[in-house]
């Protein structure tokens, strides 16, 4: 991987419509149960994950050499069933550490109006091959 | 303030169900060949799975409390065993703010090991 990708902004993911039965099926997966509302904090990582998965496309990284390394969130307000929202990821960052390549990226969530949801920044660790 | 810890427990069914409903189908998370390819331990926890469970442990804190920032490392992999589920533990500790919001500062750990780095949440409660 090479610096020039650092500050290169990728195409926003398609439009991802939040339903209750999505959040529902999150809520449950996670062992909670869901009542309606809000959905729960990790929830955006749903529309980060489709944008670093077309980044991983894009630069030809396979995702089972991808190991998470950091996440963060910074919510402007919570998601809930009803919203439209893309994703827009950014590259922020990229070292290399004992072989394996840190790639640091952030992913801006939006909503139809274009106003900021939640700002949420990952390092993801690109693991070298066996020698 | 000391919160009470919550413990929860992931088995290999739980992986399939998370992947499924976030989108996360990184085989790491379900084939044990794989994972021990790229050098990891065995099958691992989804680190946002993990992150999920930290994030539930939150909710049960405040129930109404909205979140306004949330993040961790993570720093060691949660090892799921084909035949059997492991527990993850989730203790935290309140320290509020003179701003009118309270930071929960997390320790999660699974076999006494942390498997999140600095998991903290700024809630409004």
């Amino acid at each position: 991987m090479d610096q020039t990708l650092i500050g290169r902004v990728f195409p926003a993911t398609k439009p991802y419509s939040v339903s209750e039965e999505k959040v529902r099926e999150f809520v449950t997966a996670t062992g909670g149960t869901y009542d309606g509302g809000a959905a729960p904090a990790t929830f955006p990582i749903v529309l980060a994950f489709d944008a670093m998965n077309a980044f991983l496309e894009a630069e030809s990284i396979d995702l089972f050499r991808i190991v998470h390394g950091e996440q963060k969130f910074s919510y402007q307000r919570p998601v809930r069933p009803g919203d439209v929202l893309i994703a827009t990821l950014s590259v922020a960052s990229l070292r290399q550490i004992g072989g394996n390549d840190i790639i640091g990226t952030t992913s801006e969530i939006t909503d139809e109006a274009g106003a900021l949801v939640c700002a949420t920044s990952a390092t993801l660790v690109h693991r070298a091959a066996a020698e | 303030m000391t919160l009470p810890t919550q413990t929860y427990t992931i088995t290999r069914a739980d992986l399939v169900r998370y992947a499924q409903a976030s989108g996360d189908h990184n085989p790491i998370h379900q084939d044990e060949s794989v994972a021990l390819s790229v050098g990891l331990p065995g099958v691992i926890a989804h680190g946002m799975f993990t992150m999920a469970l930290a994030a539930r442990a939150v909710t049960t804190w405040f129930p109404d409390a909205e979140v306004l920032s949330f993040g961790c490392k993570f720093t060691n992999p949660v090892v799921v065993p084909a035949d059997r589920g492991v527990d993850v533990e989730v203790a935290g500790e309140v320290k509020p703010g003179d701003d009118g919001l309270t930071t929960v500062v997390l320790t999660v750990t699974c076999g006494g090991l942390k498997v999140l780095g600095m998991p903290r949440a700024v809630v409004r409660a």
